[in-house]
């Protein structure tokens, strides 16, 4: 008689090289669309403190409705919208493309708080010293409301590293897809599960109390 | 360039049934932050007040549900508790991970809003004769409810938003159902920007909720 088919095998060793795959890959897709994020973000930040009005009719019901809509309708519905306007984007490429504004949509707040939190005649001070308005902005606004609002800005940034978990909805293969896949396959979901658990947490917990260490020191 | 015919008139025929999946999610949201809100209190309170073990539970807990992602918390209590057994419900899995991350998430705050509280009030009301229980529903408890009552509004946001991973767990609320008549009609798009607009709308309406129900509790 034949030996009846396994489909399920164990844990083997191999399998943690395709988990450290998995999770090198969510370290790019949060790393890429933090960093794109964040740079949109602060314009953004700008234009709405700027802007007054101009931003409230544009940039702010934009940015709200981002900040409203969970990320995976997000997600789906530009992974599917995107084809209908003729582009042919990749599940990595739809997902960049929503965390990132999804990244911006949360450090333009940020952002903003960090220009409100220099005082106006700290910033009339640089005026009248004969700094030009981008110079106020590059050396006194920036480090100053930068410094402010750096730990509002690691919280916005463990949280996208955190919700690009959802990109595996398109069938972007990261960690937590991964772990879903040797599931799946090795019925092992509770050994499988604490092993993704501890590299998101490992991630997030150390940058999360540096940063707030950070804050303790630079508030006294 | 838009050779994409939209039906929409699926959609509005099972409208009945996503506003019914809308009002499944708000229970499910509404619940886990009721939930959430009680333990996180308990939290907050032990990692004040208390040594020993249960400080660290505590601890831990808050820690767990703020530096993993949301999807693996309800992965865990989807999968990871099979391995011991233990099968939830699609509709238990979501509660229990969004109590789970609400408590955590909402326990800092209230450790926060205790914090904010100087000791010096307490030691001033209980010289003045009032009791221990006295002293912190009268004084503390209505300070802390003030400075925690916008994150409160804000977590609120957050576990509707987060609802929408039931989709993966095969919950069907607004998004589970969503997914469920897109797969059957093929109009994903048409389907997902309907849901976007009834999240958008439910977010809405709470946030104007919580700020009609702020002018009236903090009149003074």
């Amino acid at each position: 008689m034949e030996p009846t088919v396994s489909f399920f095998s164990g844990f083997a060793p191999k399998d943690l090289l395709f988990l450290g795959e998995a999770a090198l890959r969510t370290m790019w897709i949060s790393v890429l669309s933090i960093s794109i994020g964040t740079v949109l973000g602060v314009i953004f930040g700008w234009i709405l403190y700027e802007g007054k009005w101009a931003a409230a009719l544009t940039v702010t019901p934009i940015l709200d409705f981002f900040r409203s809509l969970p990320l995976i309708i997000q997600l789906v519905l530009f992974y599917n919208f995107a084809p209908i306007v003729g582009l042919n984007l990749d599940p990595f490429a739809s997902g960049v493309v929503i965390l990132t504004i999804y990244t911006a949509s949360l450090v333009a707040n940020v952002a903003r708080g960090g220009i409100e939190a220099v005082e106006p005649p700290m910033r009339r001070a640089s005026r009248s010293l004969g700094m030009s308005y981008w110079q106020d902005l590059r050396y006194v606004v920036l480090p100053i409301g930068g410094r402010a609002v750096f730990p509002a800005w690691v919280g916005v940034a463990l949280g996208v590293m955190k919700d690009s978990a959802l990109v595996s909805v398109l069938g972007y293969v990261e960690l937590l897809k991964a772990s879903q896949i040797l599931i799946t396959r090795t019925q092992e979901p509770f050994l499988i599960l604490t092993l993704a658990g501890a590299f998101y947490f490992s991630l997030s917990y150390p940058i999360s109390r540096y940063a707030a260490s950070l804050e303790r020191k630079w508030a006294q | 360039m838009f050779d994409y015919n939209f039906h929409w008139r699926p959609v509005l025929k099972s409208l009945p049934d996503l506003l019914e999946a809308a009002l499944l999610t708000l229970q499910v949201a509404v619940l886990a932050m009721i939930l959430g809100i009680i333990i996180g209190l308990c939290l907050a309170l032990i990692r004040l007040n208390m040594r020993g073990p249960l400080r660290w539970i505590a601890s831990t807990w808050v820690e767990l549900a703020r530096n993993t992602p949301a999807l693996f918390q309800l992965f865990f209590f989807g999968f990871g508790l099979g391995a011991f057994g233990l099968h939830l419900s699609p509709y238990m899995i979501v509660l229990a991970g969004l109590t789970f991350n609400c408590a955590g998430y909402l326990a800092e705050n209230f450790r926060g809003g205790f914090q904010a509280v100087p000791d010096t009030q307490i030691r001033a009301s209980r010289s003045l004769g009032m009791t221990a229980w006295q002293a912190y529903t009268r004084i503390v408890i209505p300070q802390v409810f003030r400075i925690v009552y916008h994150p409160i509004t804000n977590q609120m946001v957050w576990a509707v938003l987060m609802s929408s991973l039931g989709m993966l767990v095969g919950f069907r609320e607004l998004s589970g159902e969503t997914q469920f008549f897109a797969s059957r009609t093929f109009r994903i798009f048409e389907y997902f920007a309907v849901t976007a607009i009834i999240y958008y709308v439910i977010v809405k309406l709470i946030l104007g909720a919580s700020r009609l129900l702020a002018t009236r509790l903090f009149r003074y």
